[in-house]
């Protein structure tokens, strides 16, 4: 097995292009252009699409076009780039058109900062545009994951017609690591309904109006099936001695990874603390937050946010126990910061 | 018995839903007698846009898209960019192309996009209820410029054809109108010309098509035949903008 060394904005494009990725249409912005330029220099060389689109709107509507043509597809953006896009999003999901979307993520709100967060939670869990619809979220904790997250993502992308959306901070897409490289995929998914041209068969057509309100209603109920399929089926989530926590904290992305070191400090105090990692951010992992709440004590959801995920650990708990939130914002907390929450909390609590 | 007319074969047999004495079905028309006529059908895709013709996938029997209010060209650029031997046509109105969307259509013939763009332009926006256009020429009274469009309160109808025939990515910009037998005529001629250009890969074409819109004008059907010839055509003077023999 092939293991190199690779930044993450690279590791991811390189993932997609294993996962037969043809085509990659986006704007620029810090701290995902490295993604494009990786995919400018080698689109090229396998017969592939590159095109820097004029706007937001314009390469999201691209990928719109090129997923239509049953190819896979995709774009990366971050925060403000990834607001502009939510208008193709909200289309891409009613259309049914399988696509990677990637949110490099910076923080926010406004133009923010470049520097990682996690702010766009909300965005990119509840749909994030117009309408009843959901993307389907994935959240890499690592370089290594950068490559697995998006070759699976296009896997669950065609298998359920539904974007993905990888969410990664984008300190995960500029820090470099070792990491095995993946086979290409081989097998691919039959597409039926692209729009190629209409040879031999009736026209196919993509489209997201529906006038008459039973159509209407018919078409959102679809989608909610497919979304409960996906919510009973796909729920992801690493965890890191949970089974004897009396203090579960619940982190994704590269907080988690920082999260665990604050375990295993805490544990050697002897103070039980596990960790939830969810890797699919929608679906929220709650069976396996509910499953740790009937044992667990006290939940803790640390976020580089305000307070977003906790929403969703709270509904997963369901009043159980007491659920906690510290947060940060333009800094990424190191693991002493966060040892000593964990270990306030502990203590408070007389665990 | 010999067969002198017929409906083409790139129609649907769906009834327009088109208002009495309104374009868009002589364009259709039009635009699907050249697919026939070139043997293109199954390989067209079609891109429709948002206003009165955002049914259009209803009428047209080939592969087709609806598109977000503007981004036809961007949709359009991912298909032939991944598809680049399909013909590509994007059918849309001027509040789409001239207004939201007049970012995607500047930069898909910038980048001399092998795709053609069928600008329908009636100077109003007809299914919203008929607002002010980029296109209502000066002193058209629509629902947002009740007193007439004024250049302190709207601005300048803008010329699409003369903008994109700037681009050295347009290979074929074409203006004319349907206001008459002849003019329907040289539209068909025009559409089909853009067609073969784009298939001969020379780069952006489009055929904007000076339209009506009788119940938004407040007109007969008649009487908007006229004004297109008395009004439109003195501020969007008809004729081939730009015409490049060689990519």
């Amino acid at each position: 097995m092939e293991r190199v060394l690779m930044k993450g904005n690279e590791a991811l494009a390189e993932g997609a292009i294993r996962a037969g990725c043809r085509a990659f249409f986006g704007y620029p912005i810090t701290p995902s252009s490295e993604l494009a330029e990786y995919m400018a220099r080698t689109m090229p060389k396998i017969g592939g699409v590159f095109v820097q689109a004029e706007s937001e709107f314009a390469a999201i509507n691209m990928v719109y076009g090129g997923a239509a043509t049953g190819n896979r597809v995709m774009t990366a953006s971050s925060g403000p780039g990834i607001s502009l896009k939510q208008e193709g999003i909200s289309f891409l999901c009613e259309g049914e058109l399988p696509c990677l979307i990637v949110n490099l993520s910076r923080g926010g709100p406004g133009l923010g900062g470049i520097q990682p967060s996690q702010a766009d939670y909300f965005q990119a869990t509840r749909g994030g545009g117009h309408g009843d619809y959901h993307t389907l979220v994935l959240a890499p904790s690592a370089v290594q994951e950068m490559m697995d997250l998006a070759m699976e993502g296009y896997d669950l992308a065609d298998r359920y017609r539904i974007p993905v959306l990888i969410m990664a901070e984008g300190t995960l897409g500029q820090m470099m690591e070792p990491i095995i490289m993946r086979d290409p995929v081989t097998e691919f998914y039959d597409k039926p309904w692209a729009t190629i041209g209409c040879k031999d068969r009736k026209p196919n057509i993509v489209n997201t109006l529906h006038l008459s309100p039973e159509v209407l209603e018919e078409r959102n109920i679809h989608l909610d099936k497919k979304y409960q399929e996906i919510k009973a089926r796909e729920q992801r989530a690493e965890t890191f001695m949970v089974e004897d926590a009396d203090l579960v904290v619940v982190a994704f992305g590269i907080i988690a990874r920082i999260v665990k070191r604050s375990v295993m400090d805490a544990r050697k105090q002897g103070k039980k603390v596990g960790l939830i990692r969810p890797i699919t951010l929608w679906p929220f992992p709650e069976q396996i937050v509910a499953r740790a709440a009937e044992t667990a004590r006290r939940f803790l959801s640390i976020e580089i946010s305000m307070g977003q995920m906790v929403e969703d650990v709270r509904l997963a708990v369901n009043g159980k126990v007491p659920v906690e939130f510290y947060g940060r914002i333009g800094f990424t907390p190191n693991p002493e910061e966060l040892t000593r929450q964990i270990l306030a909390i502990a203590e408070r609590e007389g665990f | 018995m010999k067969v002198v007319a017929k409906r083409p074969e790139s129609l649907t047999e769906a009834q327009f839903h088109y208002c009495p004495g309104c374009t868009h079905g002589i364009i259709h028309r039009l635009l699907a007698e050249c697919l026939d006529e070139l043997n293109l059908r199954e390989k067209a895709i079609g891109i429709c846009p948002v206003g009165c013709s955002v049914l259009a996938y209803d009428y047209f029997n080939f592969d087709t898209l609806e598109a977000a209010h503007g981004r036809a060209p961007a949709i359009a650029t991912g298909i032939k960019r991944l598809l680049p031997d399909r013909c590509v046509i994007t059918y849309q109105g001027d509040g789409d192309l001239a207004s939201i969307g007049m970012g995607e259509i500047i930069h898909a013939a910038h980048r001399a996009e092998n795709i053609t763009t069928i600008f329908v332009n009636n100077a109003i926006y007809g299914m919203t209820g008929g607002q002010m256009a980029p296109t209502s020429l000066l002193g058209m009274i629509t629902t947002t410029s009740p007193y007439g469009r004024s250049i302190q309160q709207g601005g300048y109808p803008t010329r699409m054809a003369e903008l994109l025939s700037q681009s050295e990515g347009s290979a074929f910009i074409c203006r004319t109108a349907v206001n008459n037998p002849a003019n329907v005529t040289k539209t068909k001629k025009a559409i089909k010309k853009a067609i073969q250009m784009q298939m001969r890969g020379l780069g952006f074409t489009m055929v904007e098509v000076l339209s009506t819109c009788p119940t938004n004008w407040g007109m007969t059907p008649a009487e908007s035949m006229k004004w297109v010839g008395e009004h439109m055509i003195p501020y969007y003077p008809l004729g081939e903008f730009k015409v490049k023999e060689e990519a």
